[in-house]
């Protein structure tokens, strides 16, 4: 039943599912204005995996937030567009309002997040929390296959059974056709009346099961009816995988879903991560600080510095070549055994009153003259491997 | 699928964890005297409350008019107790018993009308303060800071003395009052409690998944920022009552012969200057004043004991 809605739906005509264009994002605060994203430009192509790594402060998450048009106080986007490339019509994100953003929310986009524990609502049992997701986006197809399913059993059943069914399939219809209308909420209000709701919640029951053993979770059914607390993290995160992924999305945004778990458990849910892309298609956009992590599961990589995307490559020809200088050090300071730890000197700047040129310059090796004074952009130094620097630039 | 006995099981295992954790909260409330206490005088003060008709059967259309002793007559004296007034009458001849009786009955139902509408008025405006933040929170939270910024009984009385001048029946006026000093209490407590809520993942990943803003703080806020509020009510059930009471010992309150604790202290404010003489006339009503404002305090340790996941599993 569950599987059945995933056959064919991806079939996009464009390359790119979602483009950031020029992002610009400020956080007002007590100390100063901090310009925590400044002109970060990204492409999401079509069932991919992008690598989004950085290190703490640099916007990622950030990054990754905005996608959803979610922008945590006080902060404010300032400039850009966040275009979402669907089958019928390109829109920007950021100029949808609240109701068209519920539906894209979940639904077309969908997210990991980092503390599968804190993720989940500590009142609601596991299957509670995903129905939730089920009942607010796929509704009507659960009205639906409740329908043939009543419609079936109408042509067997005789007697006091029959005239329930009657009934039940004439409430369904309606809340297919008219979902507000009077006599349902009356029916729904009502305690022992809106039992004719529990053949829906039946529905999801069953095709949540169906999705949690996907996710190899051992016994499903009784995982359904469990407390989040009851849960281990790699479950959790599992279960929280199965949320995000509840309705097929285009594109799904992994914020470090592997950090807060143990490195076998971390290992499991990384190949279901990419099994799950394989299977069902999806774009995934992973941030991470791990390049470890990175090098396994991403088809491509953006590395970002204090705001800015400095590289953008291929996974393979950024780990065979990296060319920004931070891409550099950053590779060289992961450490390795025999040989000497390094660290790149320095900090990262006060993104309240950044340098006007490079965020980079003062840390790095090579750095020119026009450095501080002129900002680099974006250049293209070798079939897809994009770069953000003057030593590359004409 | 559909048999009666398929569906019990479905639905005994699907309550399982909540039984579970049931018997958990029986077991705590099990092992505590004090709330066992607690629970006890609650226990009979709402039995005293639902059979008052039987045991002090009213007289008057009425019925939370004390009825007078005809039989005694006029007498301005209070007379002792005896198998007819168990708890004696006090001046012209009102029965203390039947006060007593009928004044729980009108505790609860006071208690019950004011918490009702606080919790709601509180819990709304706590959760949209909290939620949306910056000038709605600034708002609202200035109302509550004026409020609570006089002493609360005094503003109480201040608001009973204006509105039963401006045509309110007093008891209305009393509930009004009542509602208007209690509301910021609960106002601040939801809205902190939002405001560590609304912080959680959870919520954030319950935005991310496409829920509105009036589901959030409904389904996710609410349900895990009202413990601390259930022990509140409880332990506020008592403080209206006292509350009430006291304005009515004020002479704020209910009017001559109603059955309400307060008011029949008040009426026996003359007879406690003769000592311990006429100690009936006030004793008796003190006494379930405070068997009731105990019961909820114990009630509310009890629940805190019981309900807060810091001292629950402790």
């Amino acid at each position: 039943m569950y599987l059945t809605h995933f056959t064919g739906e991806n079939e996009l005509e464009t390359e790119d599912i979602v483009e950031i264009k020029d992002l610009y994002l400020n956080f007002y605060t007590y100390d100063g204005v901090v310009k925590a994203l400044d002109g970060v430009s990204l492409d999401i192509k079509k069932s991919e995996i992008l690598g989004l790594v950085g290190e703490t402060g640099c916007g990622k998450s950030v990054t990754s937030l905005s996608a959803l048009s979610i922008v945590i106080p006080p902060g404010n986007i300032e400039k850009g567009q966040i275009v979402f490339h669907s089958a019928k019509k390109d829109f920007d994100i950021l100029s949808l309002d609240e109701k068209s953003l519920a539906k894209l929310r979940g639904h077309y986009i969908s997210m990991i997040f980092q503390e599968p524990r804190a993720a989940l609502n500590p009142v609601y049992t596991v299957g509670e929390q995903v129905a939730e997701v089920y009942f607010h986006h796929r509704k009507e197809e659960l009205i639906k296959s409740v329908i043939t399913e009543l419609e079936e059993n109408l042509k067997k059943a005789s007697g006091l059974k029959r005239s329930t069914y009657q009934r039940d399939l004439s409430l369904y219809k309606k809340m297919l056709k008219n979902p507000k209308s009077l006599s349902l909420r009356f029916y729904s209000k009502i305690p022992i009346l809106r039992r004719f709701q529990n053949r829906m919640k039946k529905e999801a029951r069953k095709e949540i099961v169906e999705l949690l053993k996907l996710l190899n979770i051992a016994d499903p059914p009784r995982v359904f009816d469990m407390y989040p607390h009851e849960l281990s993290g790699g479950m959790a995160q599992r279960v929280v995988i199965a949320m995000a992924l509840a309705c097929n999305p285009y594109m799904l945004i992994a914020d470090e879903p592997t950090t807060s778990l143990d490195v076998t458990v971390q290992a499991q849910i990384l190949y279901q991560i990419k099994d799950l892309q394989k299977k069902f298609n999806t774009s995934i956009l992973y941030v991470t600080h791990d390049l470890g992590v990175v090098a396994e599961v991403c088809d491509r990589v953006a590395v970002m510095y204090a705001g800015n995307v400095v590289e953008l490559a291929d996974v393979m020809s950024f780990f065979k070549n990296p060319t920004h200088p931070y891409a550099q050090s950053l590779l060289e300071s992961i450490p390795r055994p025999g040989k000497k730890f390094v660290s790149i000197p320095g900090t990262v700047p006060s993104l309240i009153s950044p340098p006007e040129g490079c965020r980079f310059y003062d840390r790095c090796k090579y750095a020119l003259e026009m450095c501080p004074k002129t900002k680099p952009k974006l250049v293209e130094v070798e079939k897809g491997h994009y770069v953000a620097c003057h030593l590359y630039g004409k | 699928m559909d048999t009666k006995k398929g569906r019990f099981a479905e639905f005994k295992t699907s309550m399982q964890p909540r039984i579970k954790e049931f018997k958990f909260t029986m077991n705590r409330v099990r092992k505590s005297p004090l709330s066992i206490a607690g629970l006890i005088i609650v226990l009979f003060n709402v039995c005293v409350a639902l059979l008052a008709p039987v045991l002090a059967p009213p007289k008057l259309s009425d019925p939370f008019m004390i009825p007078r002793d005809a039989s005694l007559g006029w007498r301005y004296e209070p007379s002792p107790p005896s198998p007819t007034h168990p708890f004696g009458t006090t001046s012209l001849q009102v029965d203390v018993f039947y006060g007593c009786i009928w004044g729980t009955r009108f505790a609860f139902m006071l208690a019950l009308e004011i918490i009702v509408v606080i919790v709601i008025v509180g819990v709304s405006l706590g959760i949209i303060s909290g939620y949306y933040g910056g000038l709605v929170d600034e708002i609202i939270m200035r109302f509550t800071d004026i409020i609570l910024a006089f002493p609360s009984l005094i503003l109480a009385m201040a608001f009973v003395a204006a509105l039963s001048r401006s045509g309110w029946t007093t008891l209305n006026a009393v509930i009004l009052s009542i509602i208007l000093v209690g509301w910021p209490g609960y106002a601040r407590l939801v809205r902190s409690e939002t405001l560590r809520v609304k912080s959680e993942d959870y919520v954030e990943a319950a935005r991310a998944s496409g829920a509105s803003d009036l589901r959030i703080m409904f389904k996710h806020v609410l349900p895990n920022s009202i413990y601390s509020m259930i022990i509140v009510v409880s332990l506020d059930f008592g403080t209206i009552v006292l509350t009430a009471a006291a304005l009515s010992f004020l002479g704020l309150g209910a009017p001559p012969q109603y059955a309400d604790w307060g008011r029949l202290i008040y009426d026996s404010i003359s007879w406690s200057a003769s000592g311990f003489r006429y100690w009936w006339t006030y004793m008796y009503p003190g006494i379930f004043i405070v068997l009731f404002v105990l019961g909820w305090c114990l009630l509310g340790d009890a629940l805190r004991d019981v309900l807060d996941p810091l001292y629950r599993r402790k």
